[in-house]
């Protein structure tokens, strides 16, 4: 479920707002707040659409876990979904890298 | 080509709602969702497109990811494909309909590989069509859904159909959930492209659907069919929700002692791992992967290795534990039964695609996860679009039609009792989840759950209208309740082993029963079977 929006690097421009697809985030006149975790499906699709790697999702589905965010911040896990998938710019290469072909059948 | 200038056409509407006349209404906007409004649009209809989330991240593709069922059109490898899987399916398929959905994909594949989506190249500089990253995938598809003129709302789930006074469905209405306000769509047809049903399990992506295009339908009176063929169940690491399994492909699966699972495979021994999961956890390893297949997998998937990057396991050395979470009609084939060519369903104004129809027709009773499904949803989406396009063009000018709201559970003043969402919910999971009545079912089970559902089902009728705050859980709750009634009356009429459908008290399949089971109702439901077309042929030919 999703656990952090991080306020040291969150511009508040509302993207995850919108494309989060059950509606987990509310906006404020900051940065949006997590108004109904229950509600998050960890589909890990705001982490990627965020612009500045400040959302974490954790990887448990069905219960919160707590998160020491300073700690989190030494690890390379927040932004790692769309570094890996290419969605930034540095890492656009990897757009075209799927391998999915050379596996099905097995 | 796609005229920007037909756009829907906003009109005043009352306090707290927005109103639109549109053509064509879909409502979804999953790859089928997209490629029926793209498909409208391009015949010149004038299209909205409504989604419960956000047109884009929304869905199980979006989320997870699919391989496609994309062959070259060599007749040698189009007719291996079609056999391929006629004997897992119950032999329930239809192969004129095989034939024109690998066509289709075919097109529409290639038609994505124009609009700019990054296929891989092999090694011999081939373009590998035969998978889509979900998230990219979906970008475009928003991208070229806007650029053909079709207006989207997002955050916008429907809640229930319009009709006019000779019941043909003539639009629909909702909420748009972030402003706190109502919409309507007056439209001439409606394309329900809402997804299958996963009845809130958490399999990746999901959430969002809860069959409520089903109980829109069902409400105007529409059919469906397969719904029988509705319990697969996915695997995935018992905490989390990425529930891919074409890399459990590899797995080794194993009791808490470590002693292997007799029989337990992700393919061909999943109820081997269903079996065991009733009497304690089990484990997985990857331990068949080798160092190329591993990094294969690594550039290929990469949500499939976040929850074990983030948890500090090695999916390929250590042990975790692993789930089956239901899945229903979203990698089943049950849903609304399709009468043409064009997808229409049984109500005149009213088409379906993509997991809301049902897939027998290139499915069977088997999966059409792993590529059908996809390969289904782009192609009947862009028939249901084009059909509803046409539909709309014959009906002609739509002036002073009298339209009246469809919607039934939720919507009506009870003054006796709340309508509590929550508790309905987990009281139909509470007879859906469980892998001793979904996955191996039998006559005492089934009616059992059955008896319990439709008391429920009465119970809630008497249920008073839901408010602002909990309309759309509350039509969630009463269409996952609904679906669940159509799948276990289904699953007790047919009484045989076919496809997924596993009956303890019928273990073998009866060729006698190569047929199709049509359902619907609502306060009462009812089954019949419908002759597969070669067994009317073969009739005909006697
Ligand atoms: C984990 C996983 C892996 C899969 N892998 C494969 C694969 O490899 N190959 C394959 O062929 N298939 C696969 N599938 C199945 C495939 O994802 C689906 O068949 C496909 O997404 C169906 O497309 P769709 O547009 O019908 O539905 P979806 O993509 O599910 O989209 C439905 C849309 O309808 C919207 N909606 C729902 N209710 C409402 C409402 N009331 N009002 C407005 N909008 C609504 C939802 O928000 C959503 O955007 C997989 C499924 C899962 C869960
Ligand atoms: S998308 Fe990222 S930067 Fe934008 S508001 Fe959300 S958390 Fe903040
Ligand atoms: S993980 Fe998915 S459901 Fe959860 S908050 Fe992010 S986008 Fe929403």
């Amino acid at each position: 479920m999703i656990e952090v929006v991080d306020g040291e690097r969150c511009t508040s421009c509302d993207i995850c707002v919108n494309v989060c697809p059950t509606n987990v985030f509310d906006k404020t006149d900051g940065i949006p707040v997590i108004a109904r975790q229950g509600d998050c499906q960890t589909c890990f699709l705001c982490e990627l659409y965020c612009p500045e790697d400040a959302l974490y999702v954790s990887p448990f589905a069905d219960q919160a876990q707590p998160i020491d965010l300073v700690a989190l911040k030494q690890t390379d896990r927040m932004g790692s979904y769309r570094r890996a998938v290419g969605w930034t710019d540095e890492t656009s290469e990897r757009r075209g890298v799927d391998r999915s072909y050379l596996l099905f059948g097995h | 080509m796609p005229n920007p200038t037909h756009r829907a056409e906003r009109v005043s509407a009352p306090e707290g709602s927005v109103a639109f006349e549109a053509d064509v209404l879909v409502i979804g906007g999953g790859p089928a969702g997209t490629w029926a409004a793209v498909g409208a649009a391009e015949r010149g209809a004038r299209v909205v497109l409504a989604d419960k989330g956000f047109c884009g991240t929304s869905g199980a593709t979006a989320a997870a990811g699919t391989g496609v069922w994309y062959v070259d059109p060599d007749p040698a490898l189009r007719e291996a494909a079609m056999a391929n899987r006629e004997k897992m399916g119950g032999y329930l398929q239809d192969r004129r309909w095989m034939a024109r959905v690998l066509d289709s994909t075919y097109q529409h594949s290639n038609r994505l590989a124009d609009w700019g989506y990054p296929y891989p190249v092999d090694d011999r500089g081939r373009s590998q069509r035969n998978s889509l990253q979900g998230p990219e995938y979906m970008r475009l598809m928003r991208k070229r859904t806007k650029q053909a003129g079709v207006t989207i709302l997002d955050h916008s789930p429907a809640l229930e159909l319009l009709v006019d006074d000779d019941g043909a469905v003539a639009g629909a209405s909702g909420v748009r959930r972030q402003k706190q306000d109502r919409w309507t769509v007056r439209a001439k047809a409606v394309v329900i492209a809402t997804g299958g049903c996963a009845f809130l399990s958490k399999t990746l992506g999901s959430n969002v659907l809860t069959g409520d295009g089903y109980l829109m339908a069902a409400e105007v009176g529409a059919e469906f069919s397969s719904m029988e063929f509705s319990n697969p169940y996915a695997i995935s690491p018992a905490f989390g929700s990425v529930t891919k399994t074409l890399f459990y492909g590899w797995a080794s699966f194993t009791y808490d002692d470590g002693s292997v699972v007799p029989g337990a495979a992700s393919k061909g021994g999943r109820s081997a791992i269903a079996r065991a999961l009733l009497e304690g956890p089990v484990y997985a390893r990857l331990d068949k992967a080798d160092d190329e297949v591993r990094r294969h997998m690594r550039v290929s998937q990469p949500n499939f290795f976040l929850p074990f990057d983030r948890t500090g396991i090695d999916p390929f050395s250590d042990r975790f534990p692993v789930t089956l979470r239901l899945e229903g009609t979203v990698r089943g084939t049950g849903g609304l039964r399709i009468v043409d060519d064009s997808c229409a369903t049984s109500v005149p104004g009213l088409y379906a695609a993509g997991d809301a129809a049902a897939r027998e027709l290139i499915c069977g009773g088997f999966t059409g996860g792993g590529s059908h499904n996809a390969a289904w949803a782009m192609s009947s989406g862009a028939w249901a679009g084009q059909g509803a396009a046409d539909y709309a063009t014959q009906v002609g000018s739509a002036a002073g039609r009298k339209l009246s709201s469809a919607g039934t559970l939720a919507f009506r003043s009870r003054p006796r009792r709340a309508f509590a969402p929550a508790a309905l919910t987990r009281a139909v999971q509470a007879e859906v989840f469980p892998y001793e009545l979904n996955y191996f079912r039998e006559a005492s089970r089934l009616q059992g759950a059955l008896g319990r559902l439709d008391a429920a089902w009465r119970d809630v009728s008497e249920a008073d209208a839901a408010g602002a705050s909990d309309i759309v859980q509350a039509r969630e709750a009463a269409a996952m309740l609904a679906t669940a009634r159509w799948m276990y009356r289904s699953a007790l009429a047919r009484q045989e082993s076919r496809g997924m459908h596993r009956r303890d008290d019928f273990p073998d399949q009866d060729s006698r029963q190569r047929h199709y089971v049509t359902t619907g109702g609502l306060d009462e439901i009812w089954t019949s079977a419908r002759p597969h077309a070669d067994a009317s042929y073969a009739e005909a030919a006697e």
